[in-house]
């Protein structure tokens, strides 16, 4: 297996010409294991700080800001908290399952943030299939959730769970279209080279103009209901439910899932801005000549922008009923993917992109 | 045809709700409504209608408005207040009438429903704005709320 690690050249050369070949491939998979690692707890701490902050100030409210400056080491505080904490557990369980379904929730979504392009250079793994590829590992987390669900052997967090199936299965379906949508104006499912395909012609939203935007609605909507948040978060709907599929979870185990909810949306605004708002590039092309300024600022605030969006959502959205949640699927979202889509082909075939 | 309507009202109301709380947003910094309590200890004040604890002013002659006519009592749901009074002769009239000895207030009971105050005839007991009332031992939550040595302010009877 020759996984292509494209991150920081110098370092590659540097490990290659002290130790022998097999001993620095195995070493710097390990070095971008942990850095990777490192990113994901960073990432998902700071944006449990950025939601409740920026919730706090849609509530008018001040939010957390007793721990360090601004209340900056909050979450770190409290992920300290959750490791020290008993892992409890009621007796009638499913043990195997019921341990084994947190690594589920977190593994998938830990293997998707590789994929990304964060700038040229900062890319662990970049597959020819990457966008089939993201899609096919997003939807491996749902497994985690139901096994969480039944294993707890709880109807409150079954009932969760269920929801929780019912509604990934459905919202797949119209993420993957408006997927398809943009793959359509690329010609290519590998990252990289769609973020090639917009440094000369423009974003993607701007070159497909019209079905673009169209399918970008459209996937910030499936999207926040994939990463099951509000108005989307009937899986753990707490006036409903207790706190759904993960009731029966304590200390790192529940960390793992609350964790993984904002990888998840991490991820999330990462495909959207990779799909849509052109990745690492910079807006005109303005730093794209100055080859040492890092881009993966660009990427960075474009992502936050995206996810500044989804706390939108959540904190001015009412929670959707269940029969609310399939017909806007059913008979909105996806007929309207669907003509979105042929829109979108006639639009390439007569070359009416800009 | 309701369909293209229903998902344009939809996409209408939902931008609606986002420009308030995105209004709320920009706003937040200056409107904040948290309180540092106790950081702000020395300034917080709180607003009218708080209800803190059942008080009886007492004017600067030591005189209050309360008749003994033990409409508190009887309105309380929870029995919080007791009013322990006798017939004593008024030294102005020469008659014999009711006045309050002890008007006593169970502040551990309370459940701060405001049916005395809204029961009293003459408004002679009013909600304070105080909000410290935690204390070591449940005896000092039972007070006497007319001062010692106090009396029914002239006139207020009739
Ligand atoms: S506020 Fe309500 S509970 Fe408290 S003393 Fe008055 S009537 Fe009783
Ligand atoms: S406080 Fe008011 S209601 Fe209660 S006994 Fe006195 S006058 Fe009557």
């Amino acid at each position: 297996m020759n996984i292509p690690l494209n991150i920081t050249k110098t370092i590659h050369d540097w490990l290659f010409s002290i130790m022998p070949e097999g001993v620095a491939t195995v070493t710097e998979w390990v070095i971008v294991a942990a850095a990777y690692l490192a990113l994901f707890a960073v990432v998902g701490l700071y944006l449990v700080l950025l939601e409740r902050k920026v919730a706090a100030w849609f509530q008018l409210r001040l939010g957390p800001n007793r721990v360090g400056p601004w209340g900056i080491f909050q979450t770190m505080a409290d992920a300290l908290k959750l490791v020290s904490k008993e892992l409890t557990s009621n007796t009638k369980i499913d043990k195997f399952l019921y341990n084994l379904a947190p690594y589920f929730v977190i593994l998938s979504s830990l293997i998707a943030i590789g994929v990304f392009p964060f700038s040229r250079q900062f890319q662990a793994l970049d597959i020819n299939i990457g966008i089939f590829f993201l899609f096919a590992i997003s939807s491996i987390g749902v497994i985690g959730i139901l096994l969480a669900g039944w294993s707890s052997n709880n109807k409150f967090s079954m009932i969760g769970a269920m929801r929780s199936g019912l509604q990934t299965i459905s919202y797949e379906l119209s993420v993957g279209l408006s997927m398809l949508t943009m793959v359509l104006l690329t010609g290519s499912l590998q990252l990289s080279e769609i973020i090639e395909v917009q440094r000369t012609g423009g974003w993607l939203i701007i070159q497909g103009h019209i079905p673009a935007i169209i399918a970008f609605m459209i996937f910030m909507i499936a999207g926040t209901a994939e990463t099951n948040r509000a108005p989307f978060d009937l899986v753990e709907a707490e006036s409903e439910l207790g706190a759904g599929f993960h009731t029966e979870y304590s200390g790192m185990k529940f960390a793992y899932f609350f964790l993984a909810e904002f990888i998840n949306m991490f991820i999330i605004a990462s495909i959207a801005v990779v799909l849509f708002f052109g990745g690492w590039l910079s807006p005109f092309g303005i730093t794209d000549d100055i080859t040492w300024f890092p881009e993966s600022i660009w990427f960075v605030i474009k992502v936050l922008g995206i996810i500044f969006l989804m706390m939108w959502f959540r904190w001015t959205f009412p929670r959707l009923r269940v029969d609310q949640l399939l017909t806007l699927e059913w008979k909105y979202l996806l007929p309207i993917n669907l003509v979105n889509l042929v829109l979108m082909a006639i639009i390439i075939w007569l070359n009416w992109t800009i | 045809m309701s369909y293209f309507s229903d998902i344009y009202n939809g996409i209408k109301t939902l931008l609606t709700g986002m420009s308030v709380t995105g209004g709320y947003f920009i706003r937040a910094r200056k409107g904040s409504i948290t309180q540092q309590y106790p950081d702000n200890r020395e300034t917080l004040k709180m607003f009218d209608r708080f209800r803190g604890e059942v008080v009886m002013p007492h004017d600067e002659n030591n005189e209050h408005y309360c008749t003994g006519c033990q409409s508190c009592e009887i309105a309380c749901p929870n029995g919080s207040i007791e009013i322990v009074w006798d017939r004593q002769v008024d030294p102005e009239t020469g008659k014999k009438k009711k006045m309050i000895d002890k008007h006593i207030y169970h502040l551990g009971m309370c459940t701060m429903c405001g049916l005395c105050i809204e029961s009293c005839p003459t408004d002679a007991i009013v909600w304070a704005q105080n909000y410290e009332n935690s204390v070591y031992d449940r005896k000092y939550l039972t007070k006497v709320l007319n001062q010692p040595g106090s009396k029914v302010k002239a006139g207020i009877e009739d």
